[in-house]
């Protein structure tokens, strides 16, 4: 509902509303006369006067701007302060689960002597965690690392004497056709099968390695920080201290 | 996505499981549906540390992956879900609830359930026993089917599901991959019939009590033992079968709450319990973002209502319209049948208890007569400014300045109307409005902003305050092992003088600081829940 004035002259007038936004307007009267500031329209029109407008902007607000009304306090009840304890208590809990993943730490260039035999995050049965392999992409499986080195050539070298036997049975049997043709294929099939070998090696049941590593009282190789998910590469340290 | 959304997650994830998995978490939320080796590449962190955050991540179904046909053979892309992460920010209230519904055990086993993401049942079970035997006096332990039955309660009011199941379907191929490709990717289907089954499970026996040193052996037959140990694990007939917590089922036990809250507020303590009772009979058979809950009748609502109350049919139905006639239409009346059908409207009852958020909101940072401008405009819609003036009561000059802070905060709205096709000022209208919907989201990302400063404020204080801190928890530690190893007042005290006065006030002060930040966090977190159910009951309802 717009009350309209009628005035008894000509100019008839409407209820004009104000735009707040009349910093810009300083703009428009630059051409009339210098730095003077004047609006669009007339403002004794208006019924208002200098005076009543609000301060003009003259940046942008602090980053802390001061409040005028306090906050009401919080809330403080047996509820409250209940939530409180388990919030902090999930906090401290969650950082020793195995799912918290720490930043792996940056080596220093020489390795310091007592790396060999700091207690680094043991891992226990409460510790490690291994994820249902059935629910999740296979890519997602860390892959082999060097460590399984010795058991891949163990297995060649236990499995290549048969095949190396077989194959010299073999040789001797085609000796007599052609033996520089014989000698290349007996090399061929061997390289074969030590690849056969290290492939089934590498993609077999991951968690296993820690069997071969209890057949044998050496160090299969120095502990690395962070290398596997589950291994317990830390089992190293117990049988290397006599 | 909004930025603010992003950083809050970025710091929930921080703070949960670190920062390689808030690296890995943030830049998908970003960037959106990515690859292993995209992230990989892009976050610039090595391979397999990418593997073992988006299996933590997947471990607590804030991330999923997809298998698409991308590139030459497949690729699987791995999507995070904001929503999901910012629900962590809520577990204390669904531990706390599950605590006051399902006594400790309750309790204990949400906690776990939401702390390794999802686990089976006998996982649980014995998790929990082990736990509750920990806390237990000497020579009493506590039996696994105390803990099977407070499982089975929670999933038989649905709150805990079943995680969805691997199922043997085949991925369509590429041309190019080999049978390979198909076993990369499992696809997990839900099951809705079965989302609430319990197997049946043998687990008998009762709870471990793990003594200080059992861990010490345990250290140092982990190589060996451990490995015979998992040989002899028995399967428990449930492997497989994973259980999580039914987040949505929470949420609507904390809707109820509040429109019972409401109701108490508004009218008595009667009427709330009548509603409670209302709510109680259609938990089950309500969609959470229903408009309505299934209409009852007066035989069915008096039937159900508690013998503590005891209040006969007519005054009960006295009631009944009481609640109908209100103004605030929290209950309405759909039919006669049955002495008269009754539903309440939920909907409605979520956009008042926003709007009085958003009014106290505006009492709190600007006064009273602001919020008085403001319920106006939420009640009248559109205003001219001589019209606030004139209904608010307020003098000229004030309300235009309360008019133009509260614009400039983007509470309030300008609204032109045109009177000419040129829109010259002279010859427009300007009214002012509110829309509650868009002033709602506002708000919610402001409270998003709000949570995040407040986690990097506390962080910031301890971070400070490290050094003090290291030394206090140092010092309890000699405490308590000389305490364990009977050692004489004189020299507890003597340990105790290690810290100074002044230290200790500085750590009572961060104490009380970081008590007061985590409290907040909590509260903030409640207006959350209000904003949210308001904005996604609204959108379903459009």
């Amino acid at each position: 509902m717009v009350k309209v004035k009628k005035i008894k002259n000509k100019n008839t007038m409407v209820k004009v509303h104000f735009i707040p936004f009349v910093h810009a307007d300083r703009m428009a009267g630059r051409g009339r006369g210098r730095g003077i500031a004047a609006f669009t329209f007339n403002i004794e029109a208006l019924g208002l006067s200098r005076g009543a407008l609000p301060e003009t902007a003259l940046g942008p607000i602090p980053l802390f701007p001061p409040v005028e009304y306090k906050p009401v306090p919080l809330k403080s009840g047996e509820d409250e302060e209940y939530m409180l304890a388990l919030k902090q208590e999930i906090r401290a809990t969650m950082k020793n689960l195995p799912y918290n993943i720490p930043v792996p730490e940056e080596k220093p260039d020489v390795e310091r002597y007592k790396e060999k035999y700091t207690q680094k995050v043991y891992k226990n049965k409460h510790n490690t965690w291994t994820p249902d392999w059935q629910r999740l992409p296979k890519e997602l499986m860390p892959q082999k690392k060097k460590k399984t080195k010795p058991k891949v050539t163990k297995q060649v070298k236990a499995t290549s004497k048969k095949e190396k036997e077989d194959l010299l049975s073999k040789l001797d049997e085609l000796e007599k056709k052609d033996q520089k043709s014989d000698d290349e294929t007996g090399e061929k099939a061997a390289d074969e099968g030590e690849d056969e070998e290290g492939g089934e090696g590498v993609e077999g049941g991951e968690f296993d390695e820690e069997e071969a590593e209890e057949e044998n009282d050496y160090i299969a190789s120095y502990f690395e920080d962070g290398d596997d998910f589950g291994g317990g590469s830390d089992d190293n340290m117990d049988e290397a201290t006599y | 996505m909004t930025a603010q959304e992003v950083r809050l997650c970025g710091l929930l994830l921080q703070e949960h499981f670190g920062e390689v998995v808030e690296k890995v978490g943030t830049h998908l939320l970003r960037i959106g549906p990515l690859s292993l080796r995209a992230i990989a590449h892009e976050t610039s962190t090595p391979l397999d540390l990418v593997k073992k955050s988006l299996c933590v991540l997947l471990q607590h179904s804030l991330c999923s992956f997809e298998g698409t046909q991308k590139g030459p053979r497949g690729v699987v892309e791995y999507r995070a879900s904001c929503e999901r992460i910012l629900r962590m920010l809520r577990y204390p209230r669904y531990i706390y609830t599950a605590k006051t519904l399902y006594g400790d055990t309750g309790e204990l086993i949400v906690e776990e359930v939401l702390q390794r993401g999802h686990m089976t049942m006998s996982h649980a079970v014995q998790t929990v026993a082990d736990r509750l035997t920990h806390n237990m006096e000497e020579g009493s332990s506590m039996e696994y089917s105390e803990v099977v039955s407070a499982f089975s309660r929670l999933v038989e009011t649905h709150l805990l599901q079943r995680c969805p199941s691997v199922t043997e379907g085949p991925l369509p191929v590429a041309s190019s991959g080999g049978p390979a490709a198909s076993a990369t990717v499992p696809t997990l289907s839900e099951c809705q019939t079965e989302r609430f089954n319990l197997p049946p499970i043998t687990l008998k026996g009762r709870g471990k009590r793990r003594l200080s040193n059992e861990d010490n052996e345990a250290e140092q037959a982990r190589g060996k033992r451990a490995r015979l140990d998992d040989a002899n694990t028995k399967t428990s007939g449930d492997e497989g079968i994973y259980w999580q917590v039914n987040f949505e089922r929470f949420h609507q036990y904390f809707r109820d709450q509040a429109i019972i809250g409401a109701v108490a507020s508004k009218l008595d303590q009667t009427s709330s319990e009548i509603v409670r009772t209302m709510l109680r009979m259609s938990e089950v058979t309500t969609t959470p973002t229903a408009a309505y809950t299934q209409p009852l009748s007066v035989n069915e609502i008096f039937r159900a209502l508690p013998p503590s109350y005891s209040i006969s049919r007519p005054v009960l139905e006295q009631y009944l319209t009481l609640l109908v006639d209100d103004p605030m239409e929290f209950v309405s009346k759909t039919g006669d049948s049955g002495g008269g059908m009754y539903a309440v409207y939920v909907h409605k009852v979520l956009t008042s208890l926003a709007r009085a958020t958003l009014e106290s909101v505006v009492q709190e940072r600007f006064g009273s007569r602001s919020a008085r401008i403001f319920r106006l405009l939420l009640r009248k819609r559109h205003l001219e400014q001589k019209q606030v003036e004139d209904f608010a009561m307020i003098p000229a000059k004030e309300a235009k300045e309360m008019l133009y802070m509260l614009l400039s905060e983007n509470l309030v709205q300008l609204q032109e109307i045109p009177k000419t096709p040129d829109h010259a000022p002279s010859r427009t209208f300007y009214l002012y409005t509110v829309n509650p919907l868009s002033t709602a989201r506002m708000l919610l990302q402001h409270c998003y902003k709000t949570v995040a400063n407040l986690i990097v404020r506390r962080l910031n204080e301890t971070k400070e305050n490290k050094r003090l801190l290291e030394k206090s928890q140092r010092i309890e530690a000699i405490l308590a092992s000389l305490q364990a190893s009977g050692a004489e007042a004189a020299q507890l005290t003597e340990v105790e003088e290690m810290i100074t006065a002044p230290e200790r006030q500085q750590l009572e002060a961060l104490r009380h600081h970081v008590n007061k930040l985590d409290s907040s966090e909590n509260q903030v977190d409640e207006t959350i829940f209000l904003l949210e159910s308001h904005i996604s009951s609204t959108m379903a309802s459009r």
